[in-house]
């Protein structure tokens, strides 16, 4: 795979002359650690091993003994998601800075087009804004706002012919976002025959919409209303029913943001029964927890607005980490979406205006190091795998991403386990004005970053250029989600019992409707083409798309069968 | 303990009755005492009673005398399509005093639309006229709308009813959205009822039921193909996790799979208040009979949520009630002739779905959990009488042997063995799912309302001579905790400053434009997310939260907002 074409962006600045020699650091991948030196040339790595024989005049770094690791994927990020017309304070070229200067080398951003709203056209607009101001390689995921019969053809030809091989749905944000059970189950069935990952921000919309308004009923406004409202068990519940769906579809999910203890426990209990589930736990929540939603400073508390919300219980962080460490849990994303103070006052006085997100790009790969391997919870390998070699395989950027190998892009951290930092929002590469972590100490931190072969931080000297990134495209099929898939779809083929013909008695039904529908329901939209009063599941239009096994057998109808196979069916014979 | 009974109670009270040489066995401790009845009510407990003269008595020899089951959930002369059950009041009641079941309580459906008033007497008339045993009603909640809050209200305050089943299967027909669900059990965890669950994901059903028409599936087995146990599992948690956020005590009606069971186990052990209710069925017998060759047997084991095909199920639910975890046992009769099942012989869909086992309830639990060892028999009188007592707020008058308690109790011969066979048993059915079962257990004799019902295995019932049991709201068994929660569960805001930094412009324009052709929302919702316009309302005006208006405050009490220092 690593030698598979992609399309770069036409214009791409040309930083092919690079040549570069990593000497004396220890590699580490997901897998091993060895002691060897990288050589980078074009912005690829071009051989891997002691005593490589290169160029002269070539660029050396000295990595003195320190970790030399993939640089980090951040797969959450929200760049580029305006809120009421207003667009987050950390664009493209300002968060990948951000990033940069973290560790990450490459992030994959939402696009988040409104509900009816064209999804190529969305993409488009993210692509060129990402064209423009990226620093480092990109990819989207695409979010789904609204299902209906003309976003399959669009999501085909994301699929197919833009490298877009992720897909995010919504179980929460009632009326605008949300979809109901029976959407998720056609968006999924779909996204699977493409060969997909489903993303799911998984949180209980309706119950949501309940109790927002039964907490501003009772004059609760400020931002501890947010996690008051979005409690954690609506989160586990939310988890619960997307696995369940996608078990009944055999389609992998894959959640974002796990922000709760029991929200992780849910996705861990359903990988031990075999659910193809992944989950992604974010830089806020293995870092910080949601006490500060009660703080006296509005601002504070607001910056801390997210959804789902940072856990009240001060013990999550520590409980994600080891869920990380173990496995359970397997890529961290950031869900860095940067919304300064003054935007999030938009919702001063009505928690639920106040605009979601919190900062994280760049403390990412810190934080992991520092809440797990300093810890003594994870090790040097489980880091590159949770950190970027997971995303890449999920995503199937794999071996190009997410790993120090011949053939890989030149995505290359330094990586030193005793740098000590202290998080401020004075130092910070982010535009925001404040910093979630403030005043946190963070141990372990990169030395040198080497972006597309270049050194673009150096000991902490930033050096990019905004334009520089290009887009990744990303096929379908990622083996991790769906060589399981392929094999369960053939395993689960039902089959009908051939049973002789029923050839009892019948009781008459009158053709009477089942049900008379009361005209003042209110439980569904009356946009919605109403099934007939009987209820006919043949009517409904979901199919199923491609043609299965059995199309070509046909049904028989009715003819009398005398001696049926199965024997006479004899109503009080029950033996 | 007053209660109004009918008018026209045929006289039974001049029956006086003496159970000798018995051992009692309640829900908490066994010992053995002599019982004296008198019009309908135990009077006297103990050794060398002093009675009238010539009161009959009944010598128990030592055998279990236990208070007669209840059978919490039974669907008897139910109407479906123009036609009803097969087993009436009348037919369906004695089917349960020959199983040693001295009350029954059904369901009552409203038709989607009806008034649930109307519906609960017209079910009240059917079963004044036709109950052997004494009977209570839950009413099904079919729709959900201020009129129907109203009649929730009278017919917990004036009509006796105290829970009331909704249900998250049955897309289109029964089914609720997770809105409404919040808002029922908003509702009657504040008027004390008993919020009780269908259980399953009626979206995702109708998906799989398309699914498998589509490939030619019509059997039966395409019945329980649509509706794995997982999506049984997923209602059940998401009814859980509704419940705790409305603090309402919630009633799992008919756990199928062990899945659905374990989620329920989970959920007491965080300290939820559920209630599991297995049923005869799922106790006894299995789902793999759905791939019967015969299509009229496969249909008759057809209801919802479906047998499990996994043949460990009855074992393990056995164990879960025996621990306690799941805590009541219905039997959810509802017989179908094979000609009204047979309505869905080319698309199983249509089968109308029930099995019975109203009769069988008691044995099938005596033989599977007690004689197996699981389960004493205190819990086994727990399971089939005590607790469904508490949690309808009859106990002690029934689920007791105790002076004042009701006389509905039942001699049990531990040592009867016998055999299920559709020729034999009380029910009206041409079937039974248990058929050819052998279980040990069965009552000897029965006594309802203080008189003999079942002797020598004849049954002497009259039709008519049940009466209605109110069941008042707020049952201590469910309620006391939710109660002490309630007190502990207020919600403060923090008091802060205003904040008084920089505000953002924004647009006033819609976050989303509303596509037209979009299902997803009714289309009086303006398009703004603007959760104030809600209709939702905890039961009397919200009321605007006091501030002051844009008044500017330069020093707030919660210290000055500054927006660089976040200490």
């Amino acid at each position: 795979m690593s030698g598979t074409g992609y399309q770069g962006k036409k214009n791409i600045p040309h930083l092919t002359s690079e040549r570069l020699l990593i000497k004396g650091g220890r590699v580490v991948n997901d897998d091993q650690s060895l002691y060897a030196d990288v050589y980078v040339e074009d912005g690829l790595i071009k051989q891997v091993g002691e005593n490589l024989i290169v160029p002269g005049g070539v660029k050396v770094i000295e990595a003195n003994g320190c970790m030399v690791i993939p640089g980090g994927i951040d797969v959450n990020t929200c760049l580029h998601k305006p809120y009421l017309g207003s667009p987050p304070v950390d664009d493209f070229y300002q968060g990948t800075k951000a990033a940069l200067a973290g560790g990450t080398t490459m992030i994959i951003d939402h696009v988040t087009p409104q509900p009816g709203d064209s999804l190529l056209e969305a993409f488009e607009k993210w692509q060129d804004a990402a064209d423009k101001k990226s620093c480092c390689d990109y990819s989207l995921h695409v979010d789904i706002p609204h299902w209906h019969e003309g976003v399959k053809e669009e999501l085909e030809q994301l699929v197919q012919d833009k490298g877009i091989n992720s897909f995010q749905v919504y179980m929460a944000y009632k009326g605008f976002f949300q979809m109901s059970d029976s959407q998720l189950y056609e968006s999924f069935s779909f996204l699977k025959e493409l060969g997909a990952v489903v993303l799911v921000h998984a949180e209980n919309g309706d119950l949501i919409a309940q109790e927002q308004s039964k907490i501003l009923g009772m004059g609760i406004t400020g931002p501890e209303g947010h996690p008051l409202s979005r409690p954690e068990e609506l989160e586990a519940e939310a988890v619960f029913r997307a696995i369940t769906l996608g078990n009944r579809v055999n389609c992998p999910v894959y959640i974002t943001k796990v922000m709760s203890k029991s929200a992780a426990e849910t996705v861990a209990n359903a990988r031990k029964k075999g659910s193809v589930v992944f989950g992604e736990p974010i830089t806020a929540s293995l870092a910080t927890d949601g006490s500060h939603y009660w703080s006296k400073n509005w601002a504070k508390a607001a910056a801390y607005v997210t959804s789902p919300p940072l856990s009240p219980d001060q013990t999550t962080p520590d409980h994600l980490n080891s869920l990380l460490a173990c496995g359970d849990l397997q890529v961290v994303g950031s869900g860095h979406c940067a919304y300064s103070t003054s935007q999030k006052a938009i919702g001063k006085d009505n928690f639920t205006l106040i605009p979601e997100g919190t900062n994280g790009v760049e403390e990412r790969m810190g934080f992991v190091w520092d809440k797990s391997v300093a810890m003594g919870k994870m090790d040097e390998n489980q880091f590159v795998a949770v950190t970027s070699t997971n995303a890449a395989k999920i995503f199937n950027l794999y071996p190009r991403k997410g790993r120090i190998a011949v053939g890989s892009d030149a995505d290359i951290v330094i990586w030193d386990p005793a740098k000590i930092k202290t998080i401020t929002a004075k130092a910070q590469q982010s535009a925001l004005d404040y910093n979630i972590f403030e005043g946190m100490e963070c141990r372990g931190g990169p030395v040198y970053v080497v972006s597309q072969g270049r050194i673009v931080f150096d000991e902490g000297k930033l050096q990019v250029q905004q334009g520089t990134g290009r887009f990744i495209s990303r096929k379908p099929f990622p083996d991790i989600a769906y060589q399981r898939i392929q094999f369960r779809n053939k395993m689960m083929t039902k089959q009908g019992v051939s049973r002789g013909m029923y050839d009892g008695p019948v009781y008459d039904v009158p053709a009477t409707p089942k049900y008379i529908t009361p005209s003042p329901s209110a439980k569904t939209s009356p946009t919605t083409h109403q099934p007939p009063p009987i209820r006919n599941l043949h009517q409904s239009n979901f199919s199923l798309s491609g043609a299965q096994t059995d199309d070509n057998i046909p049904r028989r109808s009715g003819h009398r069968i005398v001696a049926p196979p199965g024997g006479r069916s004899n109503i009080t014979n029950l033996g | 303990m007053s209660y109004q009974g009918k008018k026209n109670i045929p006289k039974i009270t001049s029956e006086r009755l003496l159970i000798k040489g018995g051992r009692i066995v309640n829900d908490d401790q066994s010992f053995y005492a002599d019982i004296y009845m008198e019009d309908g009510v135990i009077k006297q407990i103990g050794d060398n009673l002093i009675v009238p003269g010539g009161v009959k008595t009944v010598e128990a020899n030592g055998k279990m005398v236990i208070p007669g089951g209840i059978d919490i959930h039974t669907h008897l002369q139910m109407p479906f399509r123009g036609t009803t059950t097969v087993d009436d009041f009348s037919q369906g009641t004695k089917a349960a005093l020959a199983g040693g079941t001295t009350m029954i309580v059904d369901h009552v459906i409203p038709e989607p639309g009806a008034s649930l008033v109307e519906a609960f007497e017209r079910w009240r008339e059917w079963a004044d006229e036709k109950t052997c045993c004494d009977y209570s009603l839950h009413v099904d909640i079919t729709h959900w709308n201020d009129s129907t809050k109203q009649e929730v209200e009278s017919l917990i305050k004036e009509k006796g009813v105290n829970s009331f089943q909704v249900y998250m299967a049955y897309k289109d027909l029964y089914q609720m959205s997770n809105s409404e669900l919040y808002e029922i059990f908003t509702f009657l965890g504040e008027h004390g009822g008993i919020a009780q669950v269908h259980a399953e994901n009626g979206e995702i059903i109708a998906e799989e039921q398309t699914r498998m028409l589509e490939m030619g599936i019509t059997g039966p087995e395409g019945h329980v193909l649509s509706r794995p146990e997982e999506l049984e599992a997923e209602a059940v948690f998401r009814a859980v996790t509704i419940a705790s956020q409305t603090n309402c005590p919630l009633y799992v009606t008919r756990v199928m799979s062990k899945s659905a069971a374990d989620i329920i186990s989970q959920a007491r052990k965080k300290g939820n208040v559920v209630f599991g209710e297995p049923i005869t069925a799922s106790l006894g017998t299995d789902g793999t009979h759905y791939w019967s060759k015969n299509w009229a047997k496969a249909a008759s084991f057809v209801t919802s949520p479906p047998l499990s095909p996994d043949p460990t199920t009855p074992d393990y639910l056995n164990t879960l009630l025996s621990s306690g975890d799941l805590s009541v046992t219905g039997s959810a009769h509802c017989t179908f002739t094979v000609a009204q099942k047979a309505i869905g012989k080319d698309d199983f869909t249509q089968i109308p779905e029930g099995v019975n086992g109203v009769e069988e309830r008691m044995s099938v639990i005596w033989d599977k959990a007690v004689v197996t060892g699981k389960m004493d028999e205190n819990m086994f009188v727990a399971v089939t009488s005590t607790n469904a007592a508490k949690i309808l707020n009859l106990y002690p008058r029934k689920g007791r042997i105790a002076v004042g308690s009701d006389s509905d109790l039942v001699i049990w011969d531990t040592d009867a063995i016998r055999t299920i066979t559709a020729k034999t048993h009380h029910s009206a059915a041409e079937y039974n799912v248990l058929e050819g079962m052998e279980l040990r257990g069965a009552p000897l004799l029965v006594i309802c309302q203080g008189k003999i019902v079942l002797e020598d295995g004849n049954l002497h019932a009259t039709s008519g001579t049940g009466r209605f049991i109110p069941c008042t709201p707020f049952p201590d068994f469910a309620y006391k905790r939710v109660k002490a929660r309630k007190q502990m569960a207020t919600l403060k805001a923090v008091p802060r400053g205003m904040y008084d930094g920089p505000v953002s412009e924004f647009t006033a324009m819609s976050r989303g434009g509303t596509p037209s052709a979009s299902t997803r929302s009714s289309p009086t919702k303006a398009p703004l997310r603007n959760l104030h316009q809600s209709g939702f309302t905890l039961s009397g005006p919200e009321e605007a939260p006091v501030r002051p208006a844009g008044r500017r405050i330069v020093v707030p009490p919660g210290g000055r907002s500054n927006i660089t220092s976040l200490s």
